[in-house]
């Protein structure tokens, strides 16, 4: 079977790749376009360790054909720091210990960064049910929350 | 001499250790660019994977390689037959002895699949698609057997037999009929009848578990190259870069020397990464490829076939006076090993009294053979099953002696001078101390509304010791590199750049921790058993020692004064002969000017790190019921624990809230769920449900020090010590909640709402 | 002369049952070769197989380890952690 060609827009910039049939977007970016920082953890939607922002919607990349990228502007987590300089999220997730062994952490600071775009002033339970597609089997999510909601305080100051 | 950690007086003045820097691997771990297994590629690498038995116990009469060989783009293809046929022979590569001959049947199977998920064959191919396709082509021959996987079905006397030369060990007299009962064990105390005859109050329980899995998010993951002169190199995220190199050597008949392994950056172990599935593997199909291999596990296979750990049978009997007093305990644990012997039920004999001073008891333990995935380490192996049921006949026993449960456990805590129920006396414990600490904590006071109990409990953990090698170099800038061989699987680096930091006298800043292959650091047993921050922080330290030292010598030499009048403080050289006024030389300059003083400054130490302080935990669990669904929600959780020291508060209290959110999934959800057939249904995070993050409230840490004086900065191991107790916390909330007594995890909704309509 | 205690039933199979043990020695590998000479493969078991707490202090592969005369030994199985 032959190969589809697909042009998409990742992190600000314009690719384009060919994907085997049956080939996801997470595949895709992993593997034809080198950036692994969006990782596999289930391969079928549960774990949020694939999440990308598609369009502006929080996505599980397993679970989009990577053909179904063609057009679409695609955030992961490669393109959150600005060059150098961390998003508060990330820098907050550091300063509160917010990771051990840091897996799912690039796929809960995309979703994590989506919730703050839609909702900059979350209730704790907000945060905790919007977040609840992201497992983490290191930090029993306390520290994960606390991060999110100091990086939410630190984000309205900056844009008030 | 006062050096830092040398001072006469016991308060040590710390200025790194116990504070809380960033991580200096963060900035790679929140920005996607650390590397974990599957994300290196390596050129010209091919796909491996492995084709798996659908059948939970079958022989395996043919595997017929030929279609699958004859595809193109398969460039590999092996089974047992390219793995030698080693003899029965334990071996300690990983941190107890396993059996070689088990772990390479269970890498690949001979003869016979014992579970559903068993490997039978592997292929290497130049794509995922054709790798997938060669599998199919491999035709594999079984007569199916019947299958157990229940314990007690399995210890039945006409259970289907996983091993016919397998006889039970530790019975008083040998046995003539082969068994799944791989071993018994027993540990006594004191006369049981006369213990149980002076109780005025006994109960009798008893409790079950399912297997659980230790559910890390990243899958195991590995790149293997054989090299056309036999050396080789493997990538892998796993626990012990020492120990895959050990199992891959054993497995393949290779000197270690010729195999290299760097650890990955892991995504998660909680002790299922402690052993090898996929490196030997993929080295065979390497080897025969001549080109590296990449191999790594879906989701399912996750499930299907690693760890998990023991589902178990416990019976407990206890026995106590009117007063409080436990007079007797009678414990039997039966714990499921899956395909291989080697369940933890010693591990959880040793630990199920350790909380308590009882003068009588017999605790006996059997691993127990089963079709289902030969376990894996898991946590505090053993021990938070047999706290589940211990915790819970002591909550239960509390009531009936008019005693609050918490009263109960101070009356017979162990403390220094009690002998533990494993034999020897305890020394600078905490326990007493973690009691108190939630005795006393508003949290056990607080009101609770209808549908809402609460519960306590509390658990042990050895933790341990053994080999780790750390080297501390010194650049020409007075910078510093800490080089260990143990892999981080929870900020653990960080930690080992502390305790450099404070001895040097330098800005954590100016210290960078790395975590070496094998070949380039000395031997380190694996990261696990809670003991990276212990013993190869005590490695660490005494090699920070040894660079003061050696840069007190060169000041000397540069001064001209005694060795003894030179002290090293703040990071710097300072005289203290009266007579010469010397500035201080800081260790940049020290640094700036080696070559002349002697050399490069480094140096390095490998030790067998002794006298790892055991760990003790308290919890408070309060629960809410929904009477109409059964669901239960975690309300309030607060858990304290001995950890010696906390090098890193953070990370402490990280470890605490990580092992309390697994203990809580144990309680609640978590299981292995088999068909009529032996299979596993549900193989994937849908199904097999891990708690969430709406499923959990702040986890309040409590931390208890207590220091260990055999390790420089106090420390005692911290991971394990969490998961123990939260079983019983949680099911003992529940019962209170409910008014039923919950004996059999998980607590599912089903479970508990049939509680409710029972009553 | 240190009293040894073995705690557990894996090294039984050596020593007939016994479980206790007066052992003359100043070091654990001292001890291990007595133990050893008394009951065949017990001191290989009790070095492969097990821990040594010498006054409630747990020892593995600690064979320098030194012994008093009044030093609380047990004899554990090793543990192995995740």
């Amino acid at each position: 079977m032959s190969r589809t060609h697909v042009s998409a827009t990742v992190n600000g910039d314009p690719v384009e790749f060919l994907s085997d049939p049956g080939m996801t977007l997470l595949d895709a970016l992993r593997d034809e376009l080198g950036l692994t920082g969006s990782k596999e953890g289930c391969g079928s939607g549960d774990c949020g360790a694939c999440s990308v922002i598609v369009d502006g919607r929080l996505v599980c990349s397993c679970l989009m054909l990577a053909p179904e990228a063609e057009g679409r502007r695609i955030e992961t987590i490669e393109g959150m720091a600005d060059g150098s300089v961390l998003h508060p999220l990330q820098r907050k997730f550091l300063e509160h210990a917010a990771l051990q062994c840091g897996f799912c952490t690039p796929g809960l600071l995309v979703a994590a960064k989506a919730l703050l775009d839609a909702h900059p002033d979350p209730s704790e339970r907000e945060a905790r049910y919007w977040l609840a597609g992201n497992l983490c089997r290191c930090t029993g999510y306390d520290k994960v929350i606390r991060a999110v909601m100091d990086a939410a305080a630190e984000l309205r100051q900056v844009r008030a | 001499m006062t050096d830092v950690l040398e001072r006469p007086d016991a308060k040590l003045d710390l200025k790194v250790v116990g504070t809380r820097p960033v991580r200096p691997d963060g900035a790679d771990k929140v920005t996607g660019r650390a590397t974990f297994g599957a994300d290196l590629a390596m050129p010209g690498q091919l796909v491996g994977k492995i084709k798996r038995s659908p059948h939970a116990h079958a022989r395996i009469l043919s595997i017929d390689t030929r279609k699958a060989r004859a595809l193109a783009g398969v460039k590999a293809v092996v089974t047992a037959a390219d793995f030698p046929d080693l003899a029965s022979e334990e071996y300690e590569a990983g941190e107890s002895a396993s059996n070689l001959r088990d772990i390479s049947l269970n890498c690949m199977a001979r003869g016979k699949a014992l579970y559903d998920g068993h490997a039978v064959a592997a292929v290497a191919a130049t794509s995922a698609a054709i790798a997938d396709q060669a599998l199919g082509l491999i035709e594999v021959k079984y007569e199916v057997l019947p299958h157990v996987i229940d314990v007690e079905a399995a210890m039945a006397a006409d259970a289907p037999l996983l091993d016919p030369g397998l006889f039970t060990q530790g019975l008083e007299a040998k046995p003539d009929k082969p068994s799944n009962i791989a071993q018994r064990n027993q540990l006594l105390r004191g006369d049981l009848k006369a213990g149980f005859a002076a109780a005025d109050v006994t109960l009798e329980r008893r409790y079950t578990t399912a297997a659980v899995h230790q559910g890390y998010i990243e899958p195991h993951a590995t790149v293997a190259a054989f090299g056309a002169d036999g050396q080789c190199q493997v990538w892998s995220s796993s626990q012990g870069q020492f120990m895959v190199r050990t199992y891959c050597a054993k497995l393949l008949g290779l000197e270690s020397s010729d195999v290299r392994v760097t650890p990955a950056e892991i995504g998660g172990g909680f002790g299922g990464k402690t052993t090898v599935y996929l490196e030997p593997v993929a080295l065979a199909l390497s080897r025969q490829a001549g080109a590296p291999v990449k191999m790594v596990m879906t989701r399912e296979e996750v499930f299907r076939a690693t760890g998990p750990t023991s589902g178990a049978v416990i019976e407990v009997k206890l026995g106590a006076k009117a007063d409080g007093t436990l007079t007797a305990a009678d414990v039997v644990l039966k714990y499921q090993a899956g395909a291989f012997a080697g369940s933890p039920v010693g591990a959880g004999s040793m630990t199920a009294l350790a909380c308590y001073d009882v003068p009588n008891f017999r605790i006996t333990g059997y691993d127990v053979v089963t079709n289902s995935p030969k376990v894996a380490a898991y946590r505090a192996p053993g021990a938070p099953i047999a706290a589940f049921a211990i915790e819970c006949a002591v909550d239960e026993l509390a009531p009936k002696l008019g005693l609050d449960p918490l009263a109960l456990r101070m009356k017979n805590a162990v403390r220094d001078g009690v002998k533990a129920a494993y034999g020897p006396t305890f020394r600078n414990i905490g326990y007493v101390e973690t009691l108190e600490s939630i005795q006393n904590h508003p949290h056990y006071r607080a009101p609770l509304g209808p549908n809402q109990g609460r519960g306590v409990a509390v658990g042990f953990w050895f933790n341990v010791g053994g080999e780790s090698t750390a080297a501390v170099n010194i650049g020409e800038d007075g910078t510093a590199t800490v080089i260990t061989g143990n892999p981080d699987i929870g900020g653990s680096r960080v930690s080992m750049a502390m305790m450099a930091a404070e001895v040097l006298g330098l800005p954590i800043e100016r210290v960078r921790p790395v975590v070496a292959d094998t070949a380039s650091i000395g031997f380190s047993m694996l990261t696990g058993g809670s003991r990276t921050t212990f013993a190869t922080g005590m490695a660490v330290t005494q090699a920070a020692q040894k660079v003061v030292a050696d840069l007190k010598r060169r000041a000397a030499q540069i001064w001209e004064v005694p060795i003894k009048q030179v002290d090293w403080l703040g990071g710097a050289a300072v005289c203290l002969d009266p007579a010469k006024t010397c500035p201080d030389l800081t260790l940049a300059a020290l640094a700036a000017r080696s070559a002349r003083t002697g050399g490069p400054i480094g140096a390095q130490v490998s030790l067998t790190a002794q006298g790892a302080g055991p760990g003790f935990g308290a919890h408070i669990c309060d629960v809410e019921v929904d009477p109409e669904t059964g669901h239960v929600t975690i309300l309030r959780y607060t858990a304290a624990q001995d950890v010696g020291r906390a090098i890193h508060p953070s990370y402490v209290e990280g470890q605490i809230q990580g092992g309390v959110a697994q203990g809580i999934g144990w309680a609640l959800n978590e299981e292995y769920v088999f068909d009529a057939a032996g299979r596993m249904e549900n193989a994937g995070f849908l199904d097999y449900r891990v708690p969430v993050a709406s499923d959990l409230p702040m986890i309040e840490a409590i931390i208890i020090e207590v220091a260990n004086p055999r390790h420089p900065f106090g420390a005692k191991g911290v991971g394990e010590v969490p998961i123990v107790p939260p079983l019983a916390a949680v099911a003992n909330a529940v019962s209170a909640a409910i008014g039923v007594r919950m004996t059999d995890l998980p607590l599912s909704p089903p479970k508990v709402r049939a509680a409710i309509d029972a009553r | 002369m240190p009293h040894v205690v073995a705690a557990g039933s894996g090294f039984r199979q050596y020593t007939d049952g016994a479980a206790e043990f007066d052992v003359e020695a100043v070091t654990v590998r001292r001890l291990i070769a007595e133990l050893d000479r008394r009951f065949p493969g017990f001191g290989e078991h009790v070095a492969r197989r097990m821990a040594i707490a010498i006054d409630g202090e747990i020892h593995q592969d600690a064979d320098d380890a030194p012994l008093d005369a009044d030093s609380e030994v047990y004899l554990i199985p090793r543990i192995g952690g995740g």
